[in-house]
């Protein structure tokens, strides 16, 4: 595709608008301190803590994530549409909001609350839950639009053939998804990487259990701008090599 | 993701290039600054945020010709929104080290202690886990939230704690101290340490009585940020007068 020339300044101004924030963030970071500010007691307990969340976050993601995307993709197409806007609404809805909204659910006063609430409460878990919240969503998302674009055709042969549905699944389906399956979880990753509102309205934040990269910084940024801008750039180069490294935008396949 | 490629045509490509035209105008006619010379911009602490709208109407009723905006925020927030050139006219902080930080950063400033303010123990509607007094604090078996010890309200319940003696087990220590009162309203902690001032103008909570906690205090500051500006300094002898100390120990606020 050759693009028309006068998309050219557009771009730039897009660009523009995402580069120099990036820009600005790192003319702040005191440099000749960078590496004692981000190997600190508290920002690797942070670092750490947000890695360990995003990856058990990322892993339920994925375990919830693939069936509703097979669910979806099997209910009539008058219900998948409305199911298909509830399962995504934590894309669209203010960290905040998703904040009060798990702790009216998992909350000690709220809906589950007697039953594992008191145990959740400002735990690690808590975190946990908030970032499989956040993150769920892209992982349906990406398989949803890989599952669409297939034809079954490889399917239905497998069936006539006498394969069981586990095995037409595990053999023909999942492995055709792997990229979808890849693409989601790295969103869904570093969505949960970078995490903010509904861990801090939900889950709270101490040190070593609950204040993950995000919180540090914005605490921090009370105190010390230049740590604060140093520890910003971690979670900048993580997010930009996890993406580089693994995003594939889903192709059409058979 | 089916790989076909849009086909745009110019109509359509300029009707969207000129209703982005129309929107960004929009935007920056909703920017413009009001006249300089009628308004006094100020900076308050989210703790004052109820006696500083009372203050501020009783301001711009003896002065005609004056319009009050007041932004609220944390103090370490609204101090570095200021060092970073926020149009700011007076600095209203509710703790006296981003007072002397502002001071120190801008020069030229004239700071003055208006009120003090104490912590005491917040605990939800009804008391559920049965918070007596500040040593109960201590108990790993309370959902107790704390202020960061890098915030303000943080710094207080560490002086509060270390000259009771004590070593506070918190379960969270929060970002402000709104958040600690969020945590605490909702019943996901049973206790935390909050301002005096937030117990009546926060639903859901009530106070736990303990005494000596006045002892240890933050003092509010009000810094003057621009030299000269006899508007701001108005509203500083407002904060000193009768009507500014009834209004401000009506809230809870002590003298300085």
């Amino acid at each position: 595709m050759t693009a028309p020339r006068w998309l050219l300044p557009l771009a730039g101004g897009g660009a523009l608008i995402v580069l120099l924030p990036l820009v600005g963030l790192a003319s702040r970071v005191p440099w000749s301190d960078w590496w004692p500010l981000v190997t600190s007691e508290a920002a690797l307990t942070a670092l750490s803590l947000s890695l360990r969340t995003a990856s058990a976050a990322t892993a339920l993601a994925l375990v919830g994530g693939i069936p509703i995307a097979f669910v979806l993709h099997e209910l009539p197409s008058r219900w998948r549409a409305l199911a298909r806007a509830v399962v995504l609404i934590p894309l669209v809805l203010p960290p905040v909001v998703g904040g009060l909204a798990l702790l009216f659910a998992f909350g000690r006063q709220g809906l589950a609350g007697d039953m594992f609430g008191s145990a959740v409460a400002f735990t690690t878990w808590a975190v946990v839950l908030a970032q499989t919240f956040v993150a769920l969503p892209f992982v349906v998302a990406a398989i949803d639009a890989a599952l669409a674009a297939r034809s079954g055709r490889l399917e239905a042969v497998a069936a006539t053939l006498g394969a069981s549905r586990t095995r037409v699944l595990t053999t023909i389906t999942l492995p055709a998804l792997v990229p979808a399956i890849a693409t989601g979880a790295v969103l869904a990753f570093a969505r949960a990487l970078g995490e903010f509102g509904a861990t801090l309205t939900f889950a709270g934040s101490l040190e070593g259990v609950t204040r993950t990269a995000p919180l540090l910084i914005y605490l921090t940024r009370e105190t010390d701008p230049g740590a604060a801008a140093a520890l910003s750039l971690v979670l900048v180069l993580v997010a930009i090599i996890g993406v580089t490294v693994a995003y594939r935008p889903a192709k059409a396949v058979s | 993701m089916t790989g076909t490629h849009p086909t745009w045509r110019v109509p359509a490509a300029s009707a969207g290039a000129v209703a982005c035209a129309a929107i960004l105008a929009g935007l920056a006619g909703a920017d413009r600054p009001r006249d300089p010379g009628t308004t006094v911009t100020i900076y308050a602490a989210s703790s004052l945020q109820g006696v500083a709208e009372e203050l501020a109407e009783e301001f711009e009723s003896s002065h005609d010709d004056v319009t009050v905006v007041m932004s609220y925020g944390g103090s370490s927030t609204l101090a570095a929104q200021i060092i970073e050139g926020a149009p700011a006219n007076l600095f209203l902080s509710a703790d006296d080290v981003q007072a002397e930080r502002v001071a120190d950063q801008l020069g030229g400033t004239t700071s003055t202690p208006f009120a003090s303010n104490s912590l005491t123990i917040a605990v939800p509607i009804g008391n559920p886990a049965g918070v007596r007094k500040l040593a109960d604090l201590t108990d790993d078996a309370l959902v107790v939230a704390l202020c960061s010890p890098d915030v303000p309200c943080g710094r207080l319940s560490d002086q509060l704690a270390s000259t009771a003696g004590l070593r506070l087990a918190p379960d969270t220590e929060e970002l402000s101290v709104a958040d600690v009162l969020a945590k605490v309203s909702s019943g996901q902690a049973d206790a935390g340490l909050v301002y005096l001032t937030d117990i009546a103008r926060t639903p859901g909570v009530e106070q736990v009585v303990v005494e000596g906690t006045e002892a240890v205090a933050t003092s509010y500051v009000a810094v003057e940020l621009r030299p000269g500006d006899g508007t701001a300094n108005a509203f500083v002898d407002l904060l000193a007068s009768p009507v500014g100390r009834q209004v401000l120990g009506d809230a809870g606020f002590s003298p300085p």
